[in-house]
Order: C-alpha cells, then structure tokens, then sequence
C-alpha cells in the first residue's frame, strides 16, 4: 500500500511538474516586447534580426519551440540568457547557493526561535506571559517578510547601524572558492572571516524571512504541547520528580513534534518563494533578486529557468514532506 | 457554576469589540483620508522643489514649518504622498480582493460540491500553481500584461485564487456531508440551489475572514510591485514607490521610508485582525 500511494504521489508530481512547464512557457511567450529587437543596435538589417531570431530558435511555431525547449530542459540545457550571454543553467546555478544559504539560516533561526517562545509559552501556561507571548506571536504572523526586512533596514542600518544593509559578502574580502556555498566552504576551509562576513550580512535578510514562520511554529507547537501535557505519562514524569521544564523538554517537546514537522516543511516553500523580495531589498546576491532583473529586462530564457528551478524545487519539498509524514505516522501507513 | 457562566462572556464580549474597533478605526483614517486626499493634503504630492529636499520631520531641528513627517529627494512632501497614497492602497485592495474571493470562492464551492472531475482539475490547478513563488509570479505577471493598476490588480486575482479555492473547497466538503444538505435534497432543491442556499451562507464566516486577510495582502503585494518600480508610473504616490525611494535615500533621508512602512505596517494588521474578529463574531460554533 505504501509503494502504491508513493507511486500514485510520484505520478500527480510529475503531472504538476509538466504544468507547470506549460505555464511557464506559454506566460513568458504571450509577453509583449521583442527582446531580438532589444539585443540589436538601433539600425540592423531584416536580415539580422531574423539571423538572431533562427539562432534563439524564435522563428519556428510555438508548439515547435515548446518541445525544443522542453527537450532542452529535460538535458539540462536551459537555454542562453539573453542580456548576459550566458548559458541560463550556470547562471541559475552560481546564484543558487547564496539563495539556498540564507534560506536554511532562515528556517534554523525560524525554528530555534519558535521552540524557545512555544516551550516558555507552554511553561508560564495561563500566566500573563501566555497571553503577551500569543498576541505577538499573532501579530508578527500576520505581518509578512517583506514589511520586517524595511523593519531591519531602518533599524540596523540606520537607527542602530551594526550590520551591513546591503550585498552577501564584505567587498574587501578575496573569495577565491570552488563552490559559490560561501558559508559552507568556508567553515571547510577554515576562513572565518568570509563565514563571519557572510553570517552578518545575512542575519537581517534570514531574521526577516523567519520571524512570520517562527511565529507560526511558536502557536502550534504551544498549543500541542499542552495538549500533550494533559497525558498520563507527564503526570507520572511529575510524579518522578521531574521539574516541570525537564518534563516539557524530556517527555513532551518529542511527542509534540510530528504536526509542527509538517507544517514547518510545507512553509518552507513560502520563505523560499519570499527570498525573492527579501534579497531585493538587501541586494542580496541570490536568485530572486536575478530573477527581477530578468524580469525588468525581459530576459526570457533566464526568467524561465528560474521560474522553473523555484516551482521544481517547491515541488520537491512538498513531495518529501509528504513522504516523510507517511513515513513517520505509522497511522498513515495504510491509509 | 452561574457567575462563572455569566461572566466569561461579557469579558470575551468586551476583548472581541477591541479587535474590531482598533482597526476599524485605522482603517477608517485610511479610507477619510483617500476620499478626501486633495482637500486633506496640506501639498500638491507630485510638486517637487529642489529647494525643500530632504527636509526631516517636524519634531527634528532642521524642519520646515508645515511638513510635518518631511519631503523626500526631491523635495516632495511625505504625508501629502501618504494621504494621496491611501487612494490608490485602498482601490487595490478593495477591488483586488473582491476580485480573488469571486473567482476562488466559486471554483472552491463547485470543487467542494461536484467532486469528481470538476474537483480533480480545480485541484491540480492549485497544484500547479502553488509551485510558483507568488512575488516571482507576480513581477512575472505584470511585466507579461505591462505595468499599470489594471495588471496589479489582474496579477493578484490570478495569483491569489488557490487561498480561496483551497479553503473553501475544504470547508464545502465537510458542509456537503452534512444531513441538512440531504434534507434540502430531498425536500426536491436542484444541486445548484442548495449550494447556493443551503451551504454558502455556511462558509460565509471563511469567506469574509479570508476576505479580509485578501485586502491585506493585496495592500501588500501593491506596495512590493511599486517598490520593484512594476506597478503604476514611479512618480505617482504610492506608499511602495515611497519605499523604494526611501530605502535608497535611507542614509540621507529616512523618514521617507519610515512613515509609509507604519501605514503599511497598521493597514497589513488591521486586516487581519478585522478578518479574524469578523470570523468569531459570525461563526455560529465559536459564539
């Protein structure tokens, strides 16, 4: 039965998967503006711009160049930016890693914060400290990230200026890495102050990114803990004579975890998907921040590798999520 | 057993007036001010004068009398932009999100209601298009349909619908199996006329909620297409090209970008605090 609804989620994913390659395409050809007419000086001949227009492949039907490009993609070859003459998937590629980077310090602070505020929530339960903690938590959820990275901005770079409100990396700093993983290599290779360089100038971008999740994380894990806490067996860890902290940490906090882990995977997605403004108003060298550029350039072959790698890489989370929620629930086991 | 039963609810009564009337009276401010911006608005927002750039606010050595919250970079007055701001902020969010209920709503209740095909395409359509990360989408969209209020607020609809769609497709299930549902059928009601009469008025409680949550973050993403300079004309006042502006003159002028981030700031939690009392207030099994 596993292996069947397994199979069954592999196939739909696949199917969502061709849609949205569909979507993609079809949205970035009905685009007005001719970007053949925007590469060439004022001035080509006839003949120019339609040599340009075979070599872009634009000159055939678009079912044609649908299928080239689908087949294009399926191998890897995304295609050659268009304004930065590039091959897209190298592109695509060297920026990545700084996007991947910030997210995944964004869901370790999201995550870190949300435990610290739902077990001291669920500590002081029925204090006045609950009720303070659940109307912030409250209103930081419903304020979204692009409204506290100006938040940070205003604070950190003007009020209070301590960390830098703009780029990835100190400029003086010589980066001379294999990868573009700069936290990552780093820490490898022992260069501390391009790990310190880039921790600080991400910090603000990640904690903007986190604060609505690690709000989301704080009321439901609150709210399962102290569901948990009514059990018999923390009654009887309190019997042993643990202190109510230790129960909730020893005994509770692993009990309460399961429906936290999948929310915390299917909102994954969202902080992703709101790297895209966040690295824009820190000029964060990530992929949102060349996918807007794309956007205003209308680089077409570059807005849809980028579009695409986001949409798979969602797909891919939400596929795993699910995976590893059938997997971890033996309730769902045989559902 | 009787004071308690009579008391928790006056003050449950009194806590839920606040959540209504605190944002009822921002948003109120909001909406006088975009009604009566020419008459409210001590300047013109579009006059520039080089003379008066970047002249902080008035509780600040420096300032001007009559620029309260300051001018920007070229010389404009802030609040007179924030005032006429509110116009085009509240034209968004209303229309956009009366737009997205609509369209969601409906493809929600018929996939709830029908099943069968009509619930397996509506539903990988949400599918699909939960895969795309909404700001990119958005930039996409109107960048594909060209700049202009139109396109914003065409983007949010096409974007937005699946938050509609989702919930309450879920919610019209669940009142689908209901045993009134069975009545109303066998009392001779067409499907159609039990949807619309039978189970809409009971997920009208999550429609307004969402509504609400809708008109926020159509407030929302107005302002970050404006700040990527996709929404209407950059020299239009709009609380996002404000903020743009700002964050580029933050080291010379911050307040431009300080007061439009608080109207925005309240604008976003009003909503949503409003859908969330709205909700308990009309939800019969939460009263």
């Amino acid at each position: 039965m596993l292996l069947k609804t397994t199979l069954i989620r592999l196939l739909t994913t696949a199917v969502t998967l061709f849609g949205v390659a569909v979507v993609v395409f079809v949205l970035v050809r009905v685009a007005p503006g001719n970007p053949i007419a925007m590469m060439l000086p004022p001035g080509a001949t006839e003949a120019d711009i339609a040599a340009l227009e075979a070599l872009y492949g634009f000159d055939k039907s678009l079912p044609e160049q649908f299928v080239i490009w689908l087949g294009g993609v399926l191998q890897g070859d995304f295609g050659t930016s268009i304004t930065l003459r590039r091959p897209v998937d190298e592109l695509v590629l060297s920026r990545l890693p700084a996007t991947l980077e910030l997210s995944i310090m964004a869901l370790v602070i999201a995550v870190a914060l949300g435990t610290a505020i739902a077990v001291i929530g669920a500590r002081r339960r029925g204090t006045a400290t609950e009720v303070g903690l659940d109307l912030s938590s409250g209103a930081v959820l419903s304020v979204p990230d692009f409204l506290w990275g100006l938040v940070f901005v205003l604070l950190f770079g003007v009020l209070w200026p301590v960390l830098s409100i703009s780029g990835r990396i100190d400029p003086q700093i010589e980066v001379d890495f294999t990868s573009n993983f700069y936290t990552f290599e780093g820490l490898l290779r022992g260069r501390l102050d391009v790990v310190q360089s880039t921790l600080s100038h991400m910090l603000m971008p990640a904690l903007a990114l986190a604060l609505p999740l690690a709000a989301m994380i704080a009321q439901l894990l609150k709210q399962n803990l102290k569901e948990v806490l009514l059990q018999d067996y923390t009654t009887l860890a309190r019997v042993r004579g643990f202190s109510e902290t230790s129960v909730i940490l020893r005994e509770a906090l692993r009990n309460a975890l399961l429906p936290t882990l999948t929310l915390v995977g299917v909102q994954f997605t969202f902080l992703i998907g709101g790297t895209v403004i966040v690295e824009r108003i820190f000029s964060y060298e990530g992929l949102g921040n060349m996918a807007i550029d794309a956007v205003i350039n209308r680089d077409l072959p570059l807005i849809q590798g980028i579009v695409l790698l986001f949409a798979a890489l969602f797909i891919v989370i939400n596929l795993l999520v699910d995976l590893s929620y059938t997997l971890l629930n033996p309730r769902l086991r045989h559902g | 057993m009787a004071d308690i039963t009579a008391a928790a609810p006056r003050r449950r009564a009194r806590r839920l007036n606040l959540r209504l009337w605190l944002p009822l009276l921002w948003l109120g401010t909001v909406a006088l001010a975009a009604l009566f911006a020419p008459l409210v608005a001590p300047h013109d927002p579009l006059m520039q004068d080089l003379m008066l750039e970047r002249l902080p606010p008035s509780f600040m050595a420096g300032s001007e009398p009559g620029y309260w919250l300051g001018t920007d970079s070229l010389g404009r007055d802030v609040l007179s932009r924030m005032i006429h701001g509110a116009r085009i902020a509240l034209f968004v969010s209303v229309i956009a999100a009366a737009t997205t209920c609509l369209f969601g709503s409906a493809l929600g209740l018929v996939a709830g209601f029908f099943g069968g095909w009509w619930d397996r395409v509506i539903s990988r359509l949400v599918d699909i298009w939960m895969a795309f990360p909404p700001v990119l989408f958005a930039v996409l969209l109107v960048a594909v349909m060209g700049t202009g209020l139109t396109s914003v607020i065409a983007a949010i609809a096409l974007i937005d619908w699946t938050r509609f769609a989702r919930v309450i497709r879920a919610e019209t299930m669940v009142q689908a199996r209901m045993d009134y549902v069975d009545s109303a059928r066998i009392g001779g009601a067409r499907r159609l006329a039990t949807l619309i009469s039978e189970i809409l008025p009971n997920v009208l409680p999550s429609i307004i909620a969402l509504l609400m949550l809708e008109m926020g973050i159509a407030v929302i993403v107005e302002a970050i297409l404006s700040f990527v300079n996709l929404s209407i004309s950059s020299d239009d006042p709009t609380w996002g090209s404000m903020i743009a502006e700002g964050r580029n003159a933050i080291h010379f002028a911050w307040w431009v970008l300080l007061f439009p981030l608080i109207a925005l700031f309240l604008t976003v939690l009003s909503f949503s605090t409003l859908g969330e009392g709205l909700k308990q207030r009309f939800d019969p099994v939460l009263q």
